[in-house]
């Protein structure tokens, strides 16, 4: 309130000018300064100071030396890294499109308007995004159990075998399960919101021209998303590329099945906290985060082109 | 993490004095540090007073902080023990990167204790007189924290392996108790054909079983000269033991369920999983994890190879070192002594410790303790003849803990998937040396 009263107000204008344009600079700077600050330390910071890292090689015996860039040549040769990228991959290619399928599906059934109890569906779909993920797959452990969990029972009331989901062979997919689980009601409320800013003008223009539902759906809402879908699928990506709490929760349950080096992430976790490789897991994390961000930004370009 | 929890809950294990009803022992003769100019360089430390910090999840020695500051009243004890196991590890090894912040004491494992000898990260205490304490422990444990004439640290307990089996379903079904692995597995076969739900024991892959196993069949696998390693798993004992555990797997005989999990637990409780062969310390998990099963367990000693034979190994325990980064050396020693060595010993056996020295485990309130969980028996005496019998030339990597954490990457395939224990193990070994390399060790053909 004080700075509204006159002498406050009038201040400036009482200063020399040299005075004056001083202080405006320090003013933005002022705004700015917190920003960049945080900036810095919390992310820029980081980033350079991996790659400064992967500049080295520490051993046991003979201690840090340079070693250029050495590092990223073994990491290319590295089967245990392309191996974990190519797992990810392939979840990234099967288990993305189904949760963005169910995904859309669901918020356009929202939409429709035809649903009853919609306030009621909306938020038990979008439910277990709210369970900690931690706890979400720790249930899903619990109830992938063969022996005392939720298969081993259906497997003693009716007398069948369902195969192990945790067995090398299903345990990728049984992970797939969880995340899609997690995951479909928060792309659902991404979806659904775009859904709702459509101008109503549009739908009645469709039914002026006896456009049918299907018709709406695939020549109004679907363009009218378009910017949705890509950010889901972007985050979507990035999410896969980074899969690690799910395996490694999952792991004291499966540790045959998902070995220390299952995802990138976990292969730079277990590099660095259990084989003290710190400089080699920041090369594996530099070239992981650089095929993310390609891979990410190639998916805007594309999803955004045919937008235009 | 619950990897960790496990960890953890083995720490834990040697908690539960009053459980077990075990009776305090006699503590040991006073001692003296023996060293004319250590003792007296200690002795002054002491009256001068100081802190020491100790990083250690051991519970009993809570005890034995209470009771050697009210002995040194000038001297305070800081026990930080909220971390245990790999996290305790990752915290040690980057203080001791970090140059700052280093404990003053710390327990480290008797696998990883080479590790970290080699960083040069622990003093030597035979600087100390500690070399003098040689015949006090049993082989097992002082061969751990023991390298030439150097001594890392001072053996805080030890796991001598026996086996724990359950006896109520063994009567049940009219089986035997094995004392040879042959016998061993026409158990675990007679017993998963008169009840399939029944495994004579667990094994999803677990590093530290596996090296117990090689340990007592006589295989010595790692060969550990300074720098210089080998590493080896095609010797005949090595196949020995391969051999007839792959039988197991291939019959499916154990059940595929990890250590430390609640399906573990509650396998031990119902009676599917029959035998437990694993350290000495765990009747206080026993009797901490499965309390329903009280009276069902017996001890026994762990089967042989051969009849006659007696041959046994260790299966964890820990000691306490000295970080060569941490500061009040005089002081810290004279805890590590007084809680490993001296007075301290008794205080922790009376709480449920399983000890490494041998005055305690030869004592005879130490050997007439009655388990109540395992039905009145006194298990201690079958504890104490397997410490007795542990071969003491086995050796574990400088970078154990690293080949741990590859264990079920490489020896775990021989458990889900067609390929052999044997050629899990020699993945396992080419992992190994592959690591032993990049690390800069010269490798042994």
């Amino acid at each position: 309130m004080t700075t509204l009263q006159p002498p406050a107000a009038t201040g400036p204008r009482q200063a020399p000018p040299a005075a004056r344009r001083d202080r405006r600079s320090w003013t933005g700077w002022g705004f700015i300064g917190p920003f960049v600050a945080v900036f810095a330390l919390v992310f820029l910071a980081p980033i350079v100071y991996s790659i400064y890292l992967s500049l080295f090689r520490d051993q046991l015996i003979g201690g840090t030396t340079f070693v250029g860039l050495d590092n990223y040549q073994q990491a290319f040769q590295d089967e245990r890294f392309w191996a974990a990228l190519g797992r990810v991959t392939l979840f990234l290619c099967v288990q993305v499109p189904i949760m963005l399928g169910i995904a859309l599906l669901a918020a356009l059934a929202l939409d429709s308007g035809r649903l009853y109890g919609k306030s009621f569906f909306r938020i038990t779909i979008f439910l277990p995004y709210a369970v900690p993920a931690v706890v979400a797959t720790l249930m899903w452990g619990f109830m992938y159990g063969t022996k005392y969990g939720l298969v081993g029972d259906i497997n003693g009331a009716f007398g069948v075998t369902l195969p192990d989901p945790l067995s090398p062979d299903l345990v990728l997919a049984s992970i797939g399960n969880i995340v899609t689980w997690e995951f479909v009601g928060y792309n659902m409320l991404i979806f659904y919101s775009a859904l709702r800013v459509i101008p109503n003008s549009l739908y009645e223009a469709a039914e002026i021209d006896g456009a049918g539902q299907l018709r709406v759906i695939t020549a109004i809402k679907l363009p009218a998303i378009r910017g949705a879908l890509v950010i889901a699928t972007i985050f979507s990506i990035i999410g896969s590329f980074q899969l690690f709490n799910e395996p490694n929760i999952l792991r004291p349950l499966a540790r045959n099945a998902l070995t220390t080096d299952y995802t990138p992430n976990f292969y730079t976790y277990s590099l660095s906290f259990n084989g003290q490789q710190h400089n080699y897991s920041a090369t594996v994390a530099i070239i992981m985060g650089l095929i993310t961000m390609v891979i990410a930004y190639v998916v805007q370009l594309r999803g955004m082109r045919k937008g235009a | 993490m619950r990897r960790n929890t496990g960890r953890l809950l083995r720490g834990i294990a040697l908690l539960s004095a009053v459980a077990l009803g075990a009776t305090a022992c006699g503590g040991s003769d006073d001692d003296s540090t023996g060293e004319a100019v250590s003792a007296s360089d200690v002795q002054a430390a002491l009256e001068k007073g100081g802190t020491v910090t100790v990083w250690s999840w051991e519970p009993t020695l809570k005890s034995v902080a209470a009771d050697f500051q009210k002995k040194y009243p000038k001297v305070k004890i800081n026990l930080v023990s909220e971390r245990s196991g790999d996290k305790h590890y990752t915290a040690l090894s980057n203080a001791m990167s970090a140059e700052k912040g280093v404990p003053d004491v710390a327990q480290i494992e008797y696998f990883a204790v080479n590790q970290y000898a080699l960083g040069k990260g622990l003093t030597d205490l035979a600087s100390f007189g500690a070399d003098k304490l040689a015949d006090k422990y049993t082989p097992g444990p002082w061969n751990a924290v023991t390298q030439d004439k150097a001594v890392y640290g001072l053996p805080m307990d030890s796991g001598p392996m026996a086996m724990f089996y359950n006896k109520r379903i063994f009567d049940k079904y009219d089986i035997a108790v094995p004392a040879t692995w042959d016998e061993y597995v026409d158990a675990a076969r007679k017993l998963h054909k008169a009840d399939p739900k029944v495994y004579i024991a667990n094994d999803a892959g677990d590093a530290g079983f596996t090296t117990s196993m090689l340990w007592q069949a006589g295989s010595r696998p790692y060969k550990v000269d300074g720098t210089n390693v080998k590493i080896d798993f095609s010797d005949a004992k090595a196949k020995q033991y391969t051999d007839t555990w792959q039988k197991l797997i291939d019959e499916k005989l154990v059940a595929p369920v990890n250590g430390w999990t609640d399906e573990w637990y509650k396998g031990l409780g119902d009676g599917t999983i029959a035998t437990l062969t694993t350290g000495a310390w765990m009747p206080a998990n026993f009797v901490s994890g499965v309390p329903n099963a009280a009276g069902d367990w017996r001890a026994a000693p762990m089967p042989v190879w051969a009849k006659g034979d007696k041959s046994s190994a260790e299966n964890g325990g820990s000691s306490l070192t000295l970080p060569a980064l941490g500061k009040n050396k005089e002081l810290a020693y004279a805890f590590v002594e007084y809680a490993n060595s001296g007075e301290g010993v008794g205080t922790r056996v009376g709480e449920g410790a399983f000890p490494a020295t041998k005055a305690e485990l030869q004592s005879a309130d130490f050997q007439s303790t009655k388990f109540e969980y395992l039905g009145g028996q006194e298990a201690n005496k079958i504890f104490a003849e397997s410490a007795a019998n542990v071969a003491s030339d086995w050796s574990y990597l400088p970078f154990q803990q690293y080949a741990n954490s590859i264990f079920n990457d490489t020896v775990g395939k021989a458990y889900v998937s067609g390929t052999t224990l044997a050629d899990g193990l020699k993945t396992w070994q080419d992992a190994s040396v592959k690591y032993a390399e990049e690390q800069g060790f010269t490798v042994e053909k």
